[in-house]
């Protein structure tokens, strides 16, 4: 056998660059179904919201930097603290993680692109259209202005008239379509495309991570695409499922939120934590340990986490016997991630630690992590959270497990793939210096919080007196989160410097152990010319060479080799071992996802503006689109 | 362990794997999750009929009664003896057979037409609005959205009909038949849990 | 790396100073003067502490773990990976889990239990304010609730508007006023004092002035509040007072506030029959004194926008008058 770079010949590359290439420009721009190309959009159209939603909160930290401030009216600080936390949730953690998973989850498990290329456009075209409609509830000075999570009676009609909560519960229900899409996704392409070898005990624990995101994506998502469409129904066509005098229940609103709400929080931290893993063992030089422990443990957090959705609901004075079994629930789920947690330290105890940026960002993790843990095991003590929810204590836990928790493996997971997307390197000592700006930025912010909390702060009030003690603590809060942003803006310059300066990335410059890092930096469009073989946990560490497999003569082989990669398709394997099945044809670049987003869109505008017409149009654009594809995709 | 690798991949071609299987088409999977969401949709929609039932002294409200049984019945046998044509037509396209392919689509979707049609005079003969209370809401938010599923089945029917009559449907390119009937099965299914909670429980004291 | 272990020393001392500093203020949950307060910081010094040992010990752990093998070669332990996972991520864990889950079981038990005798007080929030009845004793006033040490109060928490929290974090955990439902808190004052309130859930453009007091007394000035209220105010002693009683029948306040006595019975805003008494105007918004009511009075808005009290025209002759009636209302 030749011993062969995975490099194909330059001819070769050609013909099949010919097959792959999307279309240049504009054209190109909206019809790619590359998994990569979306991926990358993904995470800059997050960082571009992350962004958003951070300068947000820098305004609401002037404010409150000093008590009775008037650098913002109560109006303006309620509707920006409303779309700082609604942009960060729903415009930012949700989709950056869908988005690295579209990236790295095929190459992770050794295919060229996802199992429903067109479908994933699509969810990205939702996206960004829900993201627009959002926003451009500024551009007609009505942003919306009752929570992040809209509470009733509050966000109905009589107490909130104008357009404002019409863009918020319009702009939820719509991107629930892409997220719910895009766990669609991830679950029939772990299922049915995974490189023949990779039985489900040799995935790598990030694409066990996604396959968790993904099902409780599925099962919690309808709960608050039903919560705001009932909140919508009620604000546009008058329905009493909120209203108190007709029927209505308050409560009902709180449960249809949480039980989505609570499932959501776990959705972000569970691939947050699939990232750790990834970098863990590679800077410790070692395989994860605990794979078994860690799988299980992410399986365990995907279930329990339907479970506890009532400790946001401490206060609601339910009878004291239901809120203990949650409480129950919510001190149990302590113990997988704590499983997690020990497995990471015993990979880096037995390991070799190597202090790079994506590490630096990994122990950060840890310990944040352990902090907002030990504070969520706290306010799961039923009568200590009838003190500390709704004050500053909840609002410093939220951000130690939302922000730190999930926020930190993402930069960790920027400094550690970006080399792999972009084929350069971002610049170390920049990295560490970002690394422990926002450490400390971030430690500064949002551990005084917890004694404001008990110093009686509530969340949510745009001013305070002086004289309650809340003072200095609060000045230095905002110290602390400009030193966070200013950690950021360093990694962005880190980013846009190193993209043209940066030294060029090899294959694997980290010596890293699962699929993606065999190819080059960045990959090519088809990723493998042939699929890889896979026969352990970790293909790059264990398999040297690596095999790949040729084309063979059957429907069930042909996808494998070059080809299969000529031919514009992936194989389809099946069963736990991951054995061949079939081959797939990868569609070629359509518009139609991106026509039916926009019907779609339009639709939603129709809705927000009562216009019969507008609204009809969406309809019929979208159905049109939506046929056309159904009619194209082919039957086998 | 310490590993070391050289940072460009050196690989080795090899025969591919020897073992087959043979499992569920990658859209027959597409549509189980599919599924699998928007039955809870409609969950969430049933604990809120009967969250908001649990909380009302009288049920239904305000006087109104509880929703006619005769007619209804009728039209629930029809829609969930549609997925008897479908099941037929498909079992057809994988024998080969493009004619009870096609004849079993047709019935079933004129047996699903019927339902909706059904539905819609319903709603026209309902002496409650649903903007009156929780109770009217509710109704109309859960029948209505399993409505517009089976309008979806519906446009989804005429579509595969049309591949079913353009000769691109056979026993080895079936997966829009498939994915189609795992949808209408589905609808089908939906209207039982809605019919019995909404129709016949409300007539239980 | 001993900047790393510098840094978390130093970090490690800036929180427990800081710590520390929560134990005074005026508001603090861990000061606590009533006997719910008072379990729950209990509670709570006990979280603190297994907190504290816990992060210690692991955070330990993260810290050795990361610099042991830093000079490339990993090195040979007795803790093998499974003895990190089983004990440091189950067995540990579940022991402390255990015990909290107990303390949590115990300590809900003994809270909001129905006392004997209550004084019984029916609060209702409002946008942006609380209505505060005795229906046993015939008062209505806003914003200040008046009870006695050493008896247990039951105060019953309603809303018909949003949904709004009670919270005086030194004598109690919060309860949610939500429409459509009536909550009860119950506890009992243990020191008598005066304890800020406030409102714990997002309810609108003002819900950061949506204070209250909570005035604990002893059971003997407590009856003589109770006394002194239950009968309408006297007739104002000045003239300036009087002249701004008929005034306030005239102009739009009588329409929106009651003062017993009087043909005052508007119930849009808060009962002003004892208003002279608060420490502050607009749940908190500013204190009480004539020059902050004179703004009030006239430009609502400038002090609470947002607030459903309009700015009213008013001449200076008016604004006087109308000042020094409502400061004589006690």
């Amino acid at each position: 056998m030749a011993t062969t770079q995975i490099r194909p010949a330059s001819e070769e590359l050609e013909e099949l660059e010919e097959v792959w290439e999307d279309d240049p420009g504009i054209p190109g721009f909206f019809s790619t179904v590359d998994h990569k190309r979306i991926g990358k959009r993904y995470i800059y159209t997050c960082f571009i919201f992350f962004f958003v939603g951070g300068l947000i909160a820098l305004a609401m930290r002037v404010q409150l930097a000093t008590p009775n401030s008037t650098f913002l009216s109560a109006d303006s600080y309620n509707e920006l603290f409303t779309v700082h936390g609604t942009t960060m949730i729903f415009l930012f953690n949700t989709p950056v993680l869908a988005g690295f998973g579209n990236y790295l989850l095929p190459m992770m498990i050794g295919t060229r692109d996802m199992a429903f290329p067109r479908l994933n456009a699509f969810s990205y075209w939702v996206f960004v259209f829900a993201g627009i409609f959002f926003f451009s509830s500024f551009l007609i000075g009505s942003p919306p202005d009752g929570g992040w999570f809209a509470y009733t009676p509050l966000t109905t009609k009589p107490f909130s008239p104008g357009f404002n909560l019409d863009f918020w519960g319009l702009g939820v229900a719509f991107v629930g379509i892409s997220t719910t899409v895009g766990a669609i996704n991830f679950i029939v392409t772990t299922f049915k495309l995974r490189a023949p070898g990779m039985s489900l005990n040799r995935l790598p624990v990030y694409v066990w991570s996604m396959l968790v995101f993904s099902f409780m994506v599925i099962f919690a998502v309808p709960a608050v695409t039903v919560a705001a469409g009932l909140l919508e129904l009620d604000r546009i066509f008058g329905t009493a499922f909120f209203a108190p005098g007709a029927g209505g229940s308050t409560l009902l609103y709180q449960h249809l939120f949480w039980f989505w709400g609570h499932p959501e929080v776990y959705i972000l931290f569970v691939p947050a934590t699939g990232m750790i893993s990834m970098i863990i063992p590679v800077f410790s030089r070692r395989p994860i340990a605990g794979y078994l422990w860690i799988v299980t443990a992410l399986v365990a957090i995907g279930f329990m986490s339907f479970g506890v959705w009532v400790h946001h609901m401490f206060a609601t004075g339910m009878p004291a016997l239901a809120l203990s079994f949650f409480a129950a629930v919510s001190l149990l789920i302590a113990v997988p991630s704590g499983v997690q947690f020990f497995a990471w330290i015993a990979t880096m105890w037995h390991g070799a630690v190597r202090f790079t940026t994506p590490m630096l960002f990994a122990i950060g993790f840890l310990l944040i992590f352990l902090l907002g843990g030990i504070t969520g095991v706290m306010v799961a003590v039923l009568p200590f959270d009838w003190q500390a929810t709704d004050s500053y204590f909840i609002v410093a836990h939220f951000h130690y497990v939302l922000n730190g928790a999930v926020v930190f493996p993402i930069f960790g997971a920027l400094y550690f793939w970006l080399p792999k997307i972009t084929g350069r390197m971002l610049n170390e000592r920049l990295g560490r210096v970002s690394f422990w700006t926002m450490f400390v930025g971030f430690n500064v912010t949002f551990f005084p919080m917890h004694i404001l909390g008990f110093l009686g702060m509530p969340r949510r009030v745009y001013t305070y007196s002086s004289g309650l003690g809340w003072d200095t603590l609060n000045l230095l809060i905002s110290v602390g989160a400009f030193v966070f942003a200013l950690g950021v803006l360093l990694t962005l310059i880190n980013f846009v410097v190193s993209q043209r300066r940066g030294e060029r990335a090899p294959d694997n410059p980290w010596n890293a152990d699962s699929l993606e890092w065999a190819t080059t930096s960045p990959p090519p469009d088809f990723n493998f010319e042939a699929i890889p073989v896979v026969a352990s946990r970790h293909p790059l560490w264990d398999q040297q060479p690596l095999p790949v497999a040729d084309s063979g003569p059957d429907d069930a082989t042909q996808g494998f080799g070059f080809a299969g990669a000529h031919d514009h398709t992936t194989p389809i394997t099946g069963g736990l071992r991951s054995v061949p099945e079939g081959t797939m044809r990868i569609p070629e670049p359509t518009v139609l996802p991106c026509v039916l987003a926009f019907g779609l869109a339009v639709f939603v505008v129709g809705l927000l503006a009562q216009a019969l017409i507008v609204g009809v149009a969406g309809l019929v654009i979208g159905a049109v689109g939506l046929v056309w594809w159904a009619w194209r995709t082919g039957e086998h | 362990m310490t590993v070391t690798a050289p940072t460009m991949t050196e690989t080795v071609v090899v025969a591919p794997p020897q073992a087959r299987t043979r499992g569920r088409s990658i859209g027959w999977w597409g549509m189980v999750v599919l599924i699998a969401t928007e039955a809870t949709i409609f969950i969430a929609l049933l604990s809120t009929y009967f969250f908001l039932r649990a909380s009302s002294p009288t049920w239904p409200p305000d006087g109104i009664k509880p929703p006619d049984l005769g007619n209804i019945a009728i039209f629930s046998v029809v829609l969930i003896g549609s997925s008897i044509p479908i099941f037929w037509a498909e079992a057809g396209n994988r024998s080969g057979d493009q004619r009870r392919l096609r004849a079993g689509l047709l019935l079933g979707f004129l047996m699903g037409a019927s339902f909706l049609a059904y539905q819609g005079y319903e709603y026209s003969h309902l002496d409650f609005r649903w903007t009156d209370n929780a109770y009217s809401s509710i109704f109309y938010a859960t029948t209505g959205l399993h409505g517009l599923h089976v309008l979806v089945g519906l446009l989804m029917s005429l579509v595969v009909q049309a591949k079913a009559w353009s000769r691109k449907l056979s026993a080895d390119h079936h997966v829009s038949m498939e994915v189609f009937s795992l949808y209408w099965h589905f609808v089908d299914g939906v209207w039982l849990f809605v019919f019995t909670s909404l129709y016949l429980t409300a007539h239980l004291r | 790396m001993s900047r790393l272990r510098h840094t978390a020393v130093f970090a490690w001392v800036l929180a427990i100073v800081i710590g520390i500093s929560a134990c005074s203020g005026s508001t603090s949950a861990v000061d606590a003067h009533g006997s719910e307060a008072r379990h729950i910081a209990g509670l709570w010094w006990l979280m603190f502490g297994l907190a504290v040992g816990v992060y210690v010990v692991v955070g330990g752990f993260i810290i050795v773990a990361a610099l042991r093998g830093r000079r490339g070669t990993p090195r040979r332990s007795r803790i093998s990976q499974n003895m990190f996972i089983t004990v440091g991520g189950v067995l540990v864990p579940a022991l402390i889990l255990l015990v909290l889950a107990v303390v949590t079981v115990t300590t809900t038990g003994a809270l909001r239990k129905a006392g004997n005798n209550p004084v019984r007080i029916e609060v209702t929030g409002e946008r942006w304010w609380w209505t505060v009845r005795y229906p046993d004793r015939q008062i209505v006033t806003a914003n200040e609730l008046h009870i006695p040490v050493g008896q247990p109060v039951a105060i019953g928490l309603e809303s018909d508007n949003v949904v709004h929290s009670f919270w005086v974090p030194e004598l109690a955990g919060k309860v949610d006023t939500i429409p459509g439902q009536r909550n009860v808190l119950r506890f009992t004052a243990e020191k008598a004092g005066t304890y800020l309130g406030v409102c714990a859930e997002f309810c609108g453009i003002q819900h950061a002035h949506m204070g209250f007091r909570v005035i604990a007394q002893s059971a003997g000035a407590f009856e003589r509040w109770t006394t002194a209220h239950a009968e309408p105010p006297r007739e104002p002693t000045s003239e300036l007072a009087a002249d701004g009683a008929l005034r306030f029948q005239r102009l739009p306040c009588a329409g929106c506030h009651t003062v017993r006595g009087s043909q005052a019975h508007g119930t849009v805003g808060p009962d002003l029959t004892d208003f002279g008494s608060r420490a502050t105007i607009g749940a908190g918004a500013v204190e009480n004194d004539p020059s902050n009511l004179a703004r009030w009075v006239r430009h609502a808005q400038s002090i609470k926008p947002g607030a459903l009290m309009p700015n009213l025209t008013l001449s200076d002759d008016d604004v006087r008058a109308l000042v020094s009636y409502l400061e004589s209302l006690r």
